[in-house]
């Protein structure tokens, strides 16, 4: 299959002896939304940090673009032009707005940055309004903003997404999700999400992976997931109010 | 409004009342801290037997000025900074052009050091602008120089850098020993010194790349302690705790010479009177210089890529490596070029002493400069180079203050009482000023316009 960008083939993660991940297969066509749900703990975010090198997968392989990166180190991992906004967001806070964008795009040594920051700042026109005030002063979602920002300031072929609405405003969560739809629509761009707002995450995507204990236990198209009614039952009704 | 009038008076009546409470309090917590350690004194008398010497007096004065403090503190200089802050904060919203002074301040700083010594020599003579010159010139500009090259790993990398004086060190007795046993000159001895400080840097980095903050500093506690049992141990090589002496005077480029027998004497040359003097001050355009360099290098670097990485790596690591930047080699080059600096100037000391003994390479020299830093609001290196001024000029300042003999009795020593106020200076400044002298970081890239934002509005314990 050669548009598959990213294969997670078989992937053990652990923390020490505790096992967090196990067996797990997950894979990523060229100009896909997939998004990636299940309950806290489920294993999500590790899958995420697998990817990305830290903590290394101990057994099984990890493909990107037909190369295997599973040993390699995080940064060299990003090099290959794989983008996080990691959960939490981890904006440099002490600097300002500009320069976090700076910083993403030191991969080519801001060769681009000027033609990128301005697609970044048409995107997120709220970004353009705060370019000299520090990350750290940012409200929640302009910061999840410049995350994504400052990940895409890199050119990446895949942009993995950690929670992008964890603590956010649901009319804010809606103009983030609406900014991964235009990415995804006007650039191509390919895109793994990993979220607890499950009904969210299943309307934007185009497949879907719901993962339990370290485990894949079932995949789909968003519009079946969503249809599902184990999934309903268990992250949709039940995580409504 | 009578009644206003008259809660107005009881606040004030309040708090009078109680500062003279917590001056009370003061004077009695300071009456049991010093009443042993000031108010007792032990002395040795010829026979080597110990004599209980009582000093009330002195002890009285302790107490009268701890509780008289509390109770000015209190009572007034708390309701003047609260005031100050609230019409501070009542004027932040519009915005004031920066005064001309303030916005040239360090070109104007250049222009003065740059004229400093002659204007010395004007002042009190060629003999009595010694002092000036080298106790206060030259010794603030070393620990400039030092805070702003250890600004590099603490300010910029954010790696804590308790032993930064083994660079000191190791760039002192680079060129105390290369010039002893190969007589090479200072002017080829300065880059190796720092090429070699510069190495250790990286011997540092390697084990320690994988830890941060308190395990980071302990590990390079040990690492300045390690250089400098080193030096006195090693004793056929650096002569231990003799250490190494005559060591040769650097000279102008090897055109003019400051050795009295040499030629080629500066002061023959010019036909000038014999006098130390003329090396001071060439020593302190050449500290200048080397400090000078210091800053220009940190300010490009800021706006490198290697800088920004520095930048980066000390607010957040892991989002550093997720962005594509090689974590190991960005805070190996902090080590290195925060260590080449800290070996520039330890052999600008080597050669203005004329002698290295491990006795000028203690932690608390590391304390010192890492104070400096910290004061001065990490990073930045006009506050620093305040904070330099104030905490060593001061020191020295305390030497000259003998007219407080007079009022505590001949016996008075001011230098004994360095340590307990440069702590209490920095109990101050870190209480009025938690981030530094200059907290605000000055960002280095910008669309169109520059705009500050103040530290105070970014979290605490980030900046």
């Amino acid at each position: 299959m050669s548009d598959t960008l990213l294969s997670v083939q078989g992937v053990e993660t652990y923390y020490g002896n505790i096992r967090a991940l196990g067996g797990v297969n997950v894979d990523v066509k060229k100009g896909e939304i997939v998004s990636l749900i299940g309950a806290n703990g489920a294993g999500k975010s590790t899958l995420m940090m697998t990817i990305c090198g830290s903590p290394q997968a101990r057994t099984g392989t990890i493909t990107f673009d037909g190369e295997d990166i599973t040993r390699l180190p995080t940064h060299l991992i990003a090099r290959r032009r794989i983008a996080q906004s990691p959960e939490g967001r981890r904006i440099f806070p002490r600097m300002t707005v500009y320069e976090n964008l700076q910083m993403g795009a030191s991969l080519d040594n801001l060769k681009y940055f000027d033609e990128d920051v301005e697609k970044i700042f048409t995107l997120f026109p709220r970004l353009k309004e705060r370019q000299a005030q520090r990350g750290g002063t940012l409200s929640g979602g302009e910061q999840q903003m410049l995350s994504i920002g400052r990940a895409l300031m890199a050119r990446p072929k895949l942009l993995l997404l950690d929670e992008p609405s964890l603590g956010l405003a649901p009319l804010i969560i809606r103009q983030i999700f609406d900014a991964i739809k235009v990415l995804n629509e006007e650039q191509g761009l390919t895109v793994f999400l990993v979220e607890q707002n499950a009904f969210a995450a299943l309307k934007l995507s185009h497949r879907a992976y719901v993962m339990v204990n370290g485990q894949v236990t079932m995949s789909g198209s968003g519009k079946e997931l969503l249809a599902n009614p184990e999934v309903r039952a268990a992250y949709l009704e039940g995580g409504r109010h | 409004m009578a009644n206003i009038s008259n809660t107005h008076e009881s606040a004030g009546g309040n708090l009078t009342a109680r500062a003279l409470r917590e001056g009370f309090y003061a004077g009695v917590i300071s009456l049991g801290l010093f009443v042993l350690f000031v108010g007792l004194e032990t002395t040795q008398n010829i026979r080597n037997e110990l004599v209980l010497n009582q000093r009330w007096g002195l002890l009285a004065v302790f107490v009268i000025v701890a509780a008289v403090g509390r109770f000015l503190s209190v009572a007034y200089l708390r309701p003047w900074l609260a005031a100050r802050k609230a019409a501070a904060s009542a004027t932040a919203s519009t915005e004031t052009e920066e005064s001309f002074f303030k916005r040239n301040f360090s070109k104007i700083a250049i222009v003065a050091l740059i004229f400093y010594p002659p204007l010395m020599v004007v002042l009190f003579g060629v003999q009595g602008s010694l002092k000036w010159v080298d106790n206060f010139g030259i010794q603030i500009l070393i620990y400039v120089m030092l805070a702003w090259g250890l600004n590099i790993v603490v300010g910029l990398a954010g790696l804590l850098d308790l032993g930064y004086v083994a660079f000191y060190a190791v760039g002192a007795y680079s060129y105390a020993l290369l010039s002893q046993y190969f007589g090479l000159s200072f002017w080829v001895l300065l880059p190796l010194a720092g090429i070699l400080a510069a190495f250790w840097g990286m011997i540092l980095g390697f084990p320690v790349l994988r830890l941060k903050g308190d395990y980071l500093a302990i590990v390079t506690l040990a690492f300045g302690e390690i250089i400098r049992l080193v030096l006195i141990n090693w004793t056929e090589v650096t002569k231990g705790t003799f250490g190494v002496s005559g060591i040769p005077k650097a000279s102008v480029f090897g055109i003019w010479s400051f050795d009295v027998s040499a030629p080629n004497n500066f002061a023959k040359v010019f036909e000038l009177p014999m006098s130390s003097a003329y090396y001071k001050i060439f020593l302190f355009y050449l500290i200048l210089a080397l400090a000078l360099l210091t800053a220009y290098v940190t300010i490009r670097l800021r706006r490198m890529p290697i800088g920004r990485a520095w930048e980066a790596l000390r607010e957040d690591e892991i989002a550093c490596r997720s962005l594509g930047i090689n974590t190991v080699t960005t805070k190996l080059t902090a080590f290195a070029i925060g260590a080449m600096f800290g070996g520039f100037a330890g052999s600008f000391f080597a050669v203005r002493q004329g002698f290295v003994s491990p006795e000028s390479f203690v932690f608390l020299e590391s304390a010192i400069i890492l104070a400096i830093v910290v004061l001065g609001g990490m990073g930045s290196l006009i506050g620093i180079a305040v904070a330099a001024v104030v905490m060593v000029g001061g020191t020295e300042l305390l030497r000259e203050m003998t007219f407080l003999k007079s009022i505590f009795g001949p016996d008075f020593t001011p230098e004994l009482y360095r340590m307990l106020i440069f702590g209490l200076a920095m109990v101050v400044v870190m209480v009025l000023k938690p981030r530094g002298f200059v907290g605000s970081r000055e960002p280095t890239a910008f669309l169109k316009e520059r705009k500050n934002v103040s530290g105070s509005f970014t979290k605490e314990g980030h900046g």
